[in-house]
């Protein structure tokens, strides 16, 4: 049996201690002494969030697979944990083998949001390894980020020795086979990381230095070794039916956030939503064959006896076979006993059939997003959904039997009036009355309609890229306009209203826009204590202000500031196929109101089109 | 028909509790392809019943939960197909057909249980334990304080402990257990503990659950049988 790398006094000590003994089904064991290369792959939150996350499940089977290479899962240790481990000197481990991960060649962290960044620093601390790439020795792991966070990676590039930009499938052989061969030229850290560079995808911040303007935006992003490329260019899977998917999936013991098998039908959207980052880099969309699909869900299900599956797209609704393989699923889980989760699903007639299969209506709720209130202010984002599509879903399902509805918006979009806020208010109560237009015997009670609102924050590579936020009193009296709109309408006891918090979205503003020199917020928050910043009740706002000033940052240059059109970015050096001059245009557009018709209408331009697949290649209806 | 299973339950697996265990078997059930019943109704679950939880950090030899299956097959086969599909520490030992009414509910019909306490190596008693114990077991009475969420109150556990003596460097306790009365091994060490006029000290001891039983004598008479013996093997 294996020896854990925790004490029992400790693990019956601390809160869910199988977050930290691994020996999970499908949980990978190799002989350590039989493998070229050990690889620490970490989802910097909580284990029960991390186990959720398809990324890592794909990239740790399609790692394993090889036989010299050994890849295990780290998590991020609780608080009640963190303290012991910083107590006792107890170095961070990896699951699988217990052993330290110091010891490992690989620390891979995938960055999915920009909350975790201090995390990021936990992670590093506790495996005792230097926080900066710089300070490392030989002897240190080669620390590489991935995920959508790295597509703006310069608030954390003093961090990491690499980046890997864009999709794992790809460059990831490349880069460790590239890894064993210097290790057997006798290579230094130095000399892996020249040949990282040339690597397509993969960003090696070291060779690389910003140089600010006057003003304090960036005036030029310098290569500082030879033959390194000034852009690196975003890795994509052009056959996404013909690579790595894990048909063995890890089954944690304790309940993770995502506790089912996850199908993923394709990746990028052709809806092309303004804010969305999403949408925009992993262009182009490309979906995977059914038949894939078919056989994945079977074997999945087998081999981990989950109770459910769930279908994970960005917009599973435009996946082209969506009925068939619905149907397929429906009558492969009725056999199995398994339910069926269908989120993202555009609410019509064929998914409120659906739905009607699959769940109890009493229980279940109907989702929508459209995420502005008007129509004007939803031509602006490019979010397609109008209010007549809307009303006309909600109204087929509340005929149907439902009667909760949940509503999706943002608010602080550009160009956004108290009009506008006043509109998501119209919309909800809208909504209520074409429930109460049902019969009073033929409906299910009262209607519930619960209406969440977020705080935009534009992000790197969409055409909201050059938009400014909202201060801190703007966002709430933004939020206040569409209580009190809400509280004047006739059927407002109908209506629930609940609005995010500001202060961590203005934080997340500066980390998605940020710069080099926010590397040194973040570690000086996290030196003061900033930690599991995304969980609202371990969230300190101090940690970070106090960090601000110390690094003498105005936070304002990076939210409220106004970017002219011809401002260079720091993430501008990373070629993501979409084109700055695609993204300015579409700015424009949405200045101007209008709206771009989606991928499978018309193309319009974007420059994903240079991958040559997808929907790019799919003939026009 | 109604089967019984029993598994031991060791290692790291100690720290996966009772809920996370039904979860863990529920899913089990799915990969090794067993033909378990369902409940009727919207939301169908599994038919299946676990008896006496187990403490987190807690081992066990014999941890039992009945099902109801569909279809069956041999109990050689079904436990093969458990093992087939188990995570380190975990081995199913027995599938066992039981018979259908009262004695399928092996929850209510647990009695008794035997345990091994081992202290943990830094943590053993200076005195001489072993001879104290017969002398603390030889007691008419064995008073503790049992602590309830609303009061505290004196009661004599001495009725409930069956067995108890030393075996090497293990000490071994047959205790009353289930529905009906409950012991648990923590609450007599501490008692013992106060005997020896020692400090209770936390983490300072290992359990490890070894038997289950029913009891199928009379009022007055105990006859104490495992729940694995009450089945019998499906060929």
């Amino acid at each position: 049996m294996r020896k854990l790398a925790l004490n029992d006094t400790i693990l019956l000590k601390i809160d869910k201690p199988a977050r930290y003994i691994g020996n999970e089904i499908n949980s990978v064991m190799k002989d350590k002494n039989n493998v070229n290369v050990r690889f620490a792959m970490c989802f910097p939150d909580v284990y029960e969030i991390g186990m959720s996350h398809l990324g890592i499940q794909i990239l740790y089977d399609m790692f394993n697979q090889r036989e010299d290479v050994w890849c295990e899962r780290v998590y991020s240790p609780w608080p009640d944990l963190d303290e012991v481990m910083r107590k006792e000197q107890i170095p961070l481990f990896a699951l699988e083998s217990q052993d330290p991960v110091k010891r490992f060649d690989f620390l891979g962290i995938t960055i999915q949001y920009e909350m975790c960044y201090t995390n990021i620093l936990q992670i590093l601390d506790l495996s005792q390894i230097p926080l900066r790439a710089q300070e490392r020795t030989e002897s240190d792991p080669l620390v590489i980020g991935g995920g959508p966070c790295t597509y703006n990676p310069e608030p954390l590039a003093p961090f990491f020795d690499m980046f890997y930009i864009g999709e794992g499938e790809t460059v990831y052989f490349a880069l460790l086979d590239a890894y064993k061969e210097n290790k057997k030229n006798g290579g230094s850290r130095k000399d892996f990381l020249k040949r990282a560079a040339l690597i397509p995808g993969i960003y090696v911040p070291q060779f690389y230095h910003p140089v600010y303007a006057e003003d304090g935006t960036l005036q030029e992003f310098q290569v500082l070794e030879s033959d390194v490329p000034a852009t690196v260019q975003k890795q994509v899977v052009m056959d996404l039916s013909d690579t790595f998917y894990p048909e063995n999936p890890v089954v944690p013991f304790i309940k993770a956030t995502q506790d089912r098998v996850v199908l993923e039908v394709q990746r990028g959207c052709i809806r092309g939503c303004r804010f969305c980052q999403a949408g925009m880099i992993y262009r182009p969309t490309r979906e995977r064959d059914i038949q894939f699909l078919k056989e994945r869900a079977s074997e999945m299900l087998k081999s981990t006896g989950h109770e459910e599956i769930s279908l994970s797209s960005l917009s599973s609704s435009d996946y082209s076979k969506l009925p068939d393989l619905v149907n397929f699923l429906i009558e492969e889980c009725g056999r199995m006993h398994v339910n069926i989760s269908l989120p993202s699903l555009r609410i019509d007639a064929f998914s409120l059939e659906v739905m009607n299969k699959v769940q109890d209506i009493k229980k279940s709720s109907l989702t929508f997003a459209p995420e502005a209130g008007s129509q004007r202010l939803r031509d602006v984002i490019n979010k397609g959904l109008t209010e007549e599509v809307i009303i006309d879903g909600a109204g087929k399902a509340f005929e149907g039997g439902w009667n909760k509805v949940k509503l999706y918006f943002m608010l602080g979009l550009p160009t956004e009036t108290a009009e506008d806020q006043k509109a998501i208010a119209h919309l909800a109560e809208n909504i209520a009355r074409r429930y109460y237009e049902i019969p009073k015997d033929q409906r299910n009670g009262k209607c519930q309609i619960n209406v969440s609102t977020s705080f935009f924050v534009p992000k790197p590579f969409t055409p909201f890229q050059w938009a400014s936020m909202c201060t801190r009193e703007d966002f709430l009296n933004r939020a206040k306009t569409v209580r009190e709109e809400i509280h004047a309408q006739l059927n407002q006891k109908s209506i629930k209203y609940n609005w995010h918090e500001a202060d961590v979205t203005l934080l997340e503003g500066v980390l998605a826009r940020g710069d080099r020199r926010i590397a040194d917020v973040v570690q000086k928050a996290y030196e003061d204590g900033a930690l599991f910043d995304s969980w609202t009740e371990s969230f300190h706002l101090a940690h970070w202000q106090k960090a601000f000033e110390q690094c003498r940052i105005d936070p304002e240059f990076y939210t409220i500031r106004e970017r002219s059109e011809t401002e260079l970015f720091p993430w501008d050096f990373i070629d993501t196929g979409v084109t700055k001059a695609f993204l300015l245009k579409e700015w424009q557009t949405a200045l101007e109101e209008k709206v771009t018709p989606n991928c499978r209408m018309v193309c319009a331009g974007c420059g994903a089109a240079s991958f040559k697949g997808g929907v790019c290649i799919e003939s026009k209806s | 028909m109604k089967v019984r299973v029993k598994f031991e339950k060791l290692g790291a697996m100690k720290f996966i509790g009772h809920l996370d265990m039904m979860r863990y078997f529920q899913k089990a059930i799915r990969r090794a392809d067993i033909d378990i019943a369902y409940s009727e109704g919207f939301s169908p679950h599994m038919i299946m019943s676990f008896a006496a939880p187990l403490g987190v950090g807690v081992t066990s030899s014999a941890e039992y939960f009945d099902m109801e299956l569909r279809s069956v097959m041999s109990s050689h086969e079904m436990t093969r197909r458990f093992n087939h599909v188990m995570a380190d520490g975990v081995r199913v030992i027995s599938v066992r057909k039981i018979p259908d009414g009262k004695a399928s509910k092996g929850m209510s019909l647990v009695a008794a249980a035997d345990y091994y306490v081992e202290f943990r190596d830094d943590k053993v008693p200076s005195c001489d334990w072993q001879n104290q114990l017969s002398a603390f077991f030889s007691q008419a009475s064995i008073t503790i304080l049992k602590k309830t969420k609303r009061s505290e109150q004196e009661v004599d556990i001495r009725p409930w402990i069956y067995e108890l003596n030393c075996e090497e460097n293990r000490i071994f306790m047959k205790l009353a257990s289930g529905s009906v009365q409950n012991l648990k091994p923590e609450l007599v060490m501490e008692a013992f503990y106060r005997f020896l006029n020692e400090e209770t000290q936390p983490f300072s001891f290992m359990i490890h659950r070894q038997e289950v039983y029913a009891d199928i004598g009379t009022p007055d008479q105990r006859k104490l049988l495992s729940l694995e013996s009450l089945g019998e093997e499906i060929e």
